[in-house]
């Protein structure tokens, strides 16, 4: 990749972030009724996936732990929260969001630190949007009554809800957001390898004085996510991570009453036309693709070219990919982070030499991995068949599968054939044939001339195996309003 | 973009050019630009973090690239020779400071120029063609071309029929671009694009190809006349044209932007944008300049604090 071509004379130094600026402590415990303490569970280390070096050490709950947090956080929406007027819970939502644009700088480096991407895009994505969540959300509070879900909607309870480690900060923000807004109190489970900004939220969500026991943060593994979805006194479940994970959980919530949001894998197909602007095309498709990783559950990994174009689309890219800059995520001018843990290095790997071994063509910039971490160059992949692994399950990784087709009927009917449905991508200067794809393209979010874009007043959410349930916009307040 | 179909042949860009509807067919097939995406990327290239030995390197760079210009009406012999002196030398205190690439007057001040630059590298560019509108008879425009070259300008910079070019008429466009191409001679052609009048990125991708079709050594933004100049996104499309040329045709041109860019934070940042999109055979002033007058002394006092440490405020570089 471009750091290591000798030749150009403009190298650019490094340009680090001070990792004090996270202001890591030793160790991390739970929040819990408005305390701090270790949970009763293992303590484990969480480690930074670049350097494989440990970070802190956090004492991870039990399920003796998620008793308490229902009970508090029952007693809260009981006692205090349910109470509280609905121009009050604004106030907190403006605070907390304050607090966390206030904090950015240390959230942004923190969350690099635990997760693995760039700190551009912590600081530019993550931290920015999780703000806006709360500030959106903390706009309803107050006119629930205008939001469409009749004159007077009523919270649902205590949500039980569990994040995914893709994107740590704004998924916490994602869920407590409408679910503080709409009334609810909350008992949230980070993921076990990205804790520490869960908790560092639950910082700020102290300092801003929100009556104890209205969010609780447990950290902890699959036991504890278990013990809460099983837990009788939970009146609302929303998960986001893997499909697989997502199935178990609706397996344990059957007829328990529970109401449930799920918002799993996906396997996107970016579909680029040969009107396409190509080169906003070929930017769309790294960062649909290469944002992150790979690791979002609406990445753009099936590319859908129009055959008539693929050669010069994939010049393009493969071009644009020895731009592509890999390495200290710390560092501000790095595009491609670290995996975020050996576990999803090696599944990476996995289902990337099965492309090797389904006939598939693999490419990936020249370029220089580190020595330690989890690391895994972009790849794409061409010659890929609509049969191929690698074109079904989601790799949740840097690596892209191409395809072609020749007309928009094919492109839809091999967009739509995947078990999944979370997002497309369709490229065209056409306007009309962006409505037409539009309308017949099976996935929650339908992005044109762009991909992977969010924002809060704008709702997300799956079909099929993706999940069901909206998060974000007016349609984010029902997963958490009483029918 | 790489652009493999449109014609046959090795290059097949003569055919392109041979009427009016074959020229609007290739101009119109060009991929189109999404503004969105566009800005979206030109805004991403600017987060780039600078620093350090990177950041010494571009300031350098940036002064090499700079075409010193002053286009004023008030313009006089004097004007020019500090211009030239200060082109030559732009930092008398610290003689490691390298020259810049050019200066850029209007033609009746080129003899004065080339007289208080001999000796030196430093170009003489000459505005010509009606500049800054090119609203004059084509007679008038060779004229004017041929006037600079005779008094030894070695760079022409041209401005295109913008009127033209807005009615659709790319042969006419085409043409006047070759003739004055013809009547530089050995000089090196800048073709002026005026892109604040353009409007859409679409139009300035068009208008890049038929600068380049042409002949014109440099595609530039602006006359510096009319705002808005160049600006990021501007820079980004004509740089890709400068690049799908070269991998269409083999033959580097060069990108010059002009206007409005005053600081060495712009200036790194458009050094960035080179480097990621045409790529690093551009950064260099055979391929890419500066059009400005301000900016170099920004240039300069950003330098000086890079090797000493220190601002030393405005009084401590010469005005122009």
């Amino acid at each position: 990749m471009d750091t290591f071509d000798n030749a150009n004379p403009f190298q650019y130094a490094p340009a680090p972030e001070s990792r004090d600026i996270a202001r890591l402590k030793p160790s991390y415990g739970i929040y819990l009724n408005g305390e701090f303490r270790n949970g009763r569970g293992e303590a484990v280390k969480t480690i930074n996936p670049a350097t494989e070096e440990p970070l802190a050490e956090v004492a991870e709950a039990d399920a003796a732990d998620v008793d308490d947090a229902v009970s508090a956080a029952r007693a809260a929406y009981q006692g205090t929260w349910s109470r509280t007027t609905p121009a009050e819970r604004s106030k907190y939502l403006f605070r907390i969001a304050r607090a966390i644009q206030e904090r950015g700088r240390e959230l942004a480096v923190l969350e690099t630190l635990d997760n693995g991407k760039p700190i551009s895009e912590s600081r530019d994505v993550d931290i920015p949007t999780a703000a806006a969540h709360f500030f959106y959300y903390a706009g309803w509070a107050d006119k629930l009554g205008y939001a469409g879900f009749g004159p007077e909607p009523r919270a649902i309870g205590v949500a039980g809800q569990i994040i995914p480690w893709n994107f740590p900060l704004l998924m916490a923000a994602w869920k407590i957001a409408p679910a503080l807004a709409t009334g609810n109190t909350v008992v949230l489970k980070p993921a076990e390898t990205t804790p520490l900004t869960a908790i560092t939220l639950a910082e700020i969500i102290a300092e801003c004085d929100l009556p104890a026991g209205v969010v609780n943060i447990l950290p902890g593994g699959p036991s504890v996510g278990q013990a809460l979805v099983d837990h009788p006194g939970v009146d609302k479940i929303a998960f986001t991570g893997s499909t697989a994970v997502g199935k178990q959980i609706q397996k344990s919530v059957a007829v328990s009453g529970k109401r449930l949001s799920l918002e799993l894998g996906g396997k996107a197909a970016n579909i680029v036309f040969d009107d396409a602007p190509i080169d906003q095309a070929v930017e769309g498709i790294v960062n649909g693709i290469f944002f992150n990783q790979g690791h979002v559950c609406c990445a753009g990994s099936r590319l859908l070219v129009q055959e008539s174009v693929h050669e010069e689309v994939i010049a393009a890219l493969q071009e644009r990919l020895q731009t592509l800059r890999m390495g200290d995520p710390l560092d501000k001018n790095t595009d491609i982070g670290a995996i975020n843990s050996a576990a999803q290095l090696a599944r990476v790997r996995a289902l990337a030499d099965s492309g090797d071994a389904e006939g598939a063509i693999r490419w990936s910039p020249e370029c220089h991995l580190p020595d330690k971490g989890f690391w895994f160059p972009p790849t794409i992949f061409t010659g890929v068949s609509q049969a191929n692994r690698i074109a079904r399950e989601e790799i949740f990784g840097p690596v892209l599968s191409v395809l072609t087709f020749r007309t928009p009927a094919e492109a839809v009917e091999k967009a739509n054939n995947t078990p999944y449905g979370l997002s497309a991508g369709i490229w065209t200067e056409k306007g009309s044939r962006i409505l037409w794809m539009a309308n017949r393209l099976r996935a929650g979010v339908i992005w044109a001339n762009t991909f992977n874009r969010f924002d809060p007043t704008s709702p997300f959410g799956g079909y099929q195996e993706s999940g069901f349930g909206r998060e974000g916009g007016r349609h984010g307040l029902e997963a958490y309003l009483a029918q | 973009m790489t652009i493999t179909s449109v014609a046959s042949g090795t290059s097949g860009l003569s055919d392109v050019t041979s009427d009016d509807a074959s020229l609007r067919r290739f101009l119109h097939g060009l991929p189109g630009v999404d503004q969105v995406g566009a800005e979206g990327r030109a805004a991403a290239l600017a987060t780039r973090s600078i620093k350090t030995t990177a950041k010494a390197w571009a300031i350098d760079a940036a002064i090499g690239m700079v075409d010193l210009t002053t286009l004023e009406g008030s313009d006089t012999p004097g004007k020019v020779r500090s211009l030239c002196a200060k082109a030559v030398r732009p930092d008398p205190s610290d003689p490691s400071t390298p020259s810049v690439a050019a200066v850029c007057v209007y033609p009746d001040l080129v003899a004065t120029a080339v007289q208080a630059l001999q000796g030196s590298k430093v170009q003489i560019a000459s505005v010509a063609t009606a500049f800054p509108s090119g609203r004059a008879s084509l007679q008038t425009k060779l004229a004017d071309v041929r006037d600079a070259v005779l008094a030894g300008a070695s760079e022409i910079d041209m401005v295109i029929d913008r009127g033209a070019f807005l009615a659709g008429r790319y042969l006419r466009v085409f043409d006047e671009i070759t003739a004055v191409k013809q009547a530089c001679g050995a000089a090196h052609l800048k073709v002026i694009l005026e892109t604040g009048e353009l409007v859409t990125l679409d139009s300035v991708r068009r208008a890049s190809w038929l600068a380049l079709l042409a002949g014109g050594d440099f595609i530039k933004t602006s006359t510096g006349k009319i705002s808005p100049a160049a600006t990021p996104p501007v820079a980004l499309i004509m740089l890709q044209a400068v690049r799908d040329f070269a991998a269409r045709t083999g033959e580097v041109r060069g990108v010059k932007l002009a206007g409005g860019i005053r600081t060495t934070k712009e200036a790194v940042r458009y050094l960035v944008m080179v480097n990621e999109v045409a790529g690093p055979r551009w950064l260099s002033p055979h391929s890419f300049r500066f059009g400005a007058s301000t900016l170099l002394n920004d240039l300069l006092q950003q330098r000086h604090k890079l090797t000493t440490g220190a601002y030393d405020g405005a009084d401590y570089v010469s005005i122009d």
